[in-house]
């Protein structure tokens, strides 16, 4: 298993112009798979538009301590893009005054941003309804100074969503590197004992599944109930609720798509399983995504991709709402990874 | 046309049986639909049966079909194999056990 991004290591993909590039080529090209603008096209939802703004996502930085072989972001120890607290008070005022609900730090792993504390402790004094952190677990092992994140996040009644790809230990050690299922492990019990994930808790714990390998994810509610059984008995761990996330077709799990000669057959199983329902709940359709850099992108993968919102309010700096919600949504082939079977979104299934 | 007997495009296009009969098509779909649906046994033990019932029927298509879906459903590798391991069980067993009517004929013919 690689142990450097796809930038560190010069790879072709860490260029996203490539991307889309063989994104756009090929089967799509040749007309032997339609485009996703054609699709969506045939149900009368192109172009797509936003609704009403719920989710408001900020990405803090690419740093991470983990190098999952599927990563979207192309997150490593070796990502040196970090939010700075200029840009975190630029979104700040943003915070204070959004019609979104729901704040939702990602990253990389969010909690590596030196001012990562700080910045949520002025974040929760907004009041907003649902503060998520996306946290992947083995940070709050990784070093003594995360080992009360816990606390942290229960002081300030954060929403824990927490990526965990199966109950054994050999797939997700596999998908995200050695020795992660243990620390895992260790995380959300002491994640568990302070009252996250607990029957009737308030402090919410929810955990994501990606599938660790070329295959789309299965029935949510099904998947929901093996990972508890599992966890439960196998170690006497809790959580609310799974999230089955579909991984998309950019940066390393592209990478790894094209290196293992999946890539066609995954195309295909995408397109086929198409949705039209799922299109109208897209997360961009009702989130904005953040960069480090204050950048706007209508979700996170966009974001990967460098395709910058399709609207003159294009930086946080110059932020504007209501410009913002009359934009047309940008999409490429990867987008077919949102709208699969029941669709897929940071929150999880969307039809 | 491909030159090989069997090629693993040629999955995808199972749905265009329907094109050459339609009726028969649609309703093999559908039945095949339902029987995989929910029911006294769950889709997941389902998979599992199929995935056996594959491995001895041979199908490489079905093959690739119900590996695909395990992964899907979160079934483990070991689960896997030893369902493919039921099916080579029952399929040697119903080799051997001919061996008894061997036997028998053997008795039979032999003073």
């Amino acid at each position: 298993m690689a142990t450097k991004s796809l930038k560190a290591r010069n790879n072709d993909l860490a260029n996203t112009q490539r991307q889309l590039e063989i994104l756009s080529n090929g089967i799509f090209a040749d007309g032997e798979l339609p485009t996703f603008g054609a699709k969506i096209k045939e149900t009368n939802q192109f172009p797509l538009r936003p609704k009403k703004l719920e989710i408001l996502q900020i990405n803090v930085g690419y740093m991470c301590n983990q190098v999952c072989a599927h990563c979207h972001v192309d997150a490593g120890p070796d990502r040196k893009e970090i939010m700075t607290r200029e840009t975190m008070q630029q979104c700040l005022e943003v915070i204070k005054n959004t019609g979104a609900h729901t704040l939702d730090l990602t990253g990389g792993a969010p909690e590596m941003n030196p001012n990562f504390r700080w910045f949520v402790e002025e974040a929760a004094k907004a009041g907003i309804k649902d503060f998520i952190v996306r946290s992947n677990l083995t940070i709050i092992r990784a070093n003594k100074k995360y080992h009360d994140l816990p606390e942290f996040f229960k002081k300030h009644n954060i929403h824990v969503v927490s990526s965990m790809p199966h109950w054994t230990r050999g797939k997700t050690d596999k998908q995200r590197g050695d020795g992660v299922f243990d620390k895992s492990i260790q995380a959300l019990k002491d994640l568990n004992a302070v009252g996250y994930g607990m029957e009737g808790s308030s402090l919410k714990l929810d955990l994501v599944y990606n599938p660790s390998g070329a295959f789309l994810p299965g029935d949510q509610m099904a998947l929901e109930s093996d990972f508890k059984k599992a966890l439960l008995e196998d170690f006497g761990i809790h959580f609310h609720n799974l999230f089955a996330i579909t991984n998309l077709p950019i940066s390393r799990f592209l990478d790894y798509l094209i290196a293992s000669d999946n890539y066609e057959d995954y195309m295909y199983a995408l397109v086929e399983a198409y949705n039209p329902a799922a299109v109208a709940n897209v997360m961009c359709t009702n989130t904005l995504s953040v960069s480090w850099d204050g950048w706007l992108y209508d979700c996170d993968f966009n974001q990967m991709l460098n395709l910058k919102v399709d609207s003159k309010v294009k930086h946080i700096s110059e932020y504007n709402e209501d410009i913002l919600q009359n934009r047309n949504i940008i999409i490429n082939q990867h987008c077919y990874g949102c709208t699969a079977g029941a669709g897929s979104s940071c929150q999880g299934t969307v039809a | 046309m491909s030159k090989n007997y069997y090629d693993a495009a040629d999955l995808r296009k199972f749905g265009k049986i329907t094109e050459w009969s339609e009726e028969l098509g649609n309703k093999f779909f559908e039945y095949y639909g339902k029987v995989f649906e929910e029911g006294a046994l769950s889709a997941r033990e389902k998979s599992l049966i199929a995935l056996a019932v594959a491995h001895t029927e041979m199908c490489p298509y079905c093959i690739d079909a119900y590996t695909k879906d395990g992964l899907q459903r979160g079934i483990t590798k070991e689960e896997m194999m030893e369902a493919v391991h039921v099916g080579a069980a029952i399929k040697s067993g119903a080799s051997l056990v001919h061996g008894v009517q061997m036997m028998n004929k053997v008795n039979k013919l032999e003073m």
